[in-house]
């Protein structure tokens, strides 16, 4: 076709397009993998029993806010990273903040308990399922992000895979505390993280074949 | 581009507003920009190509440009993406022809040179007159009156001999077969 005519029928369908259109559909698809995810969390494992009482302490928010700031953060890079022409790059150190709090909070906590106690604080009782449901339950939302991302524009696939995954990750480690009764905070930076970090690694794996167009 | 920056934007703007002829307008700036921008790097062939891939990616990921960025940034970024795909994929068809060519080539030689010498080997099969006679019509393309003159013999003599010649290479054949 003769690049007049090709413009000529591109403009016969430029109807007109919602500022917020690109928002919504990461929005779309993140939050229905989301909805999958938590449904698939409640039926799955069920919400902990003891809930009520969780939410008194400080070790249900810590989990809480680090798997949803890190989501959020997450989101947002993939916001940035869908749209040609833009930087990412504050979102991405704003997307490492929660780990490294975290991390630190964990490293305080480890170092007030006696040595003994260390090792079973870092390795709870659900360290050998954790990072591993985390990563099942991310998928919904994985694969949400991938659609959305297909239909915007990332011109870098592997980093835009990357952080589709850790977001789904964190989006889906935000899920899974609502199962999970471990407290620590060494444990949530180990084996939360291993989860996100996990899912991360296939979206940069996958980004490069999927995230084409 | 960065003085056509504004009307460019404007441009954009009211397109994705659903103003159809300002999107005419826009694509059509942006065609002879692109094409520059894609001649610069590639072939003029491939050029066209790219600039109509962009100006339909342009078209299909227009909801991804937010109007408080630079359009300059956002359309550059879509370009170069589509550049950097097409060397990708040029890497990829690059290599092929190349190795495609030489093999055709290879096969096409081995092949001639073995039925040359199959030919070869059959006519020293004959005796001498008729493999000349063979050698003359069939091979040199010698027309049967040229042969029959070159050999000194009548042109019904060559039509026969030539006969006889391929009816006994065509036996030979069959008994190798």
């Amino acid at each position: 076709m003769k690049t007049d005519a090709l413009i000529d029928d591109l403009a016969g369908r430029g109807t007109a397009v919602s500022a917020g259109r690109a928002a919504r559909i990461l929005g779309l698809g993140a939050g229905g993998g989301a909805l999958v995810s938590f449904v698939a969390m409640v039926l799955w494992l069920g919400i902990r029993p003891d809930m009520a009482d969780a939410m008194a302490t400080s070790a249900y928010w810590m989990k809480f806010f680090y798997t949803l700031l890190f989501a959020a953060a997450g989101f947002w890079t993939i916001d940035r990273l869908a749209r040609p022409g833009t930087s990412s790059r504050r979102q991405m150190i704003l997307e490492a903040l929660p780990f490294a709090a975290i991390a630190l909070l964990a490293l305080v906590r480890l170092a007030l308990v006696p040595a003994a106690m260390r090792m079973p604080m870092a390795m709870g009782h659900s360290s050998h399922v954790c990072p591993l449901r985390i990563a099942i339950l991310a998928l919904p939302v994985f694969a949400g992000t991938f659609w959305s991302l297909r239909k915007l524009a990332p011109t870098r696939p592997v980093i835009s895979g990357l952080a589709a995954g850790l977001a789904a990750g964190a989006l889906g480690a935000f899920i899974y505390a609502f199962h999970c009764d471990e407290s620590a905070a060494a444990f949530v930076a180990l084996w939360y993280t291993l989860g996100i970090g996990l899912v991360g690694l296939a979206g940069a794996l996958l980004g490069r074949f999927l995230l084409r167009w | 581009m960065s003085e056509a920056e504004p009307r460019l934007k404007a441009l954009m703007v009211a397109a994705l507003g659903g103003d159809q002829a300002a999107y005419r307008a826009l694509l059509a700036a942006l065609a002879p920009h692109l094409r520059a921008y894609f001649g610069r790097r590639t072939g003029p062939a491939d050029a066209e190509d790219l600039v109509q891939e962009t100006l339909i990616a342009i078209h299909t990921k227009r909801a991804t440009y937010d109007p408080a960025l630079p359009f300059t940034a956002w359309l550059h970024a879509i370009a170069r993406y589509k550049l950097i795909d097409h060397f990708r994929r040029m890497k990829l068809r690059r290599t092929l022809p190349i190795e495609e060519a030489e093999s055709v080539l290879a096969d096409s030689d081995a092949e001639s040179v073995a039925a040359r010498r199959d030919v070869e080997r059959l006519l020293a099969m004959l005796p001498e007159k008729k493999r000349a006679l063979v050698r003359q019509v069939k091979i040199e393309g010698l027309s049967i009156a040229e042969a029959a003159a070159r050999s000194g013999i009548s042109e019904s003599a060559v039509k026969v001999g030539v006969h006889r010649a391929l009816k006994a290479l065509s036996a030979m054949i069959g008994r190798d077969a």
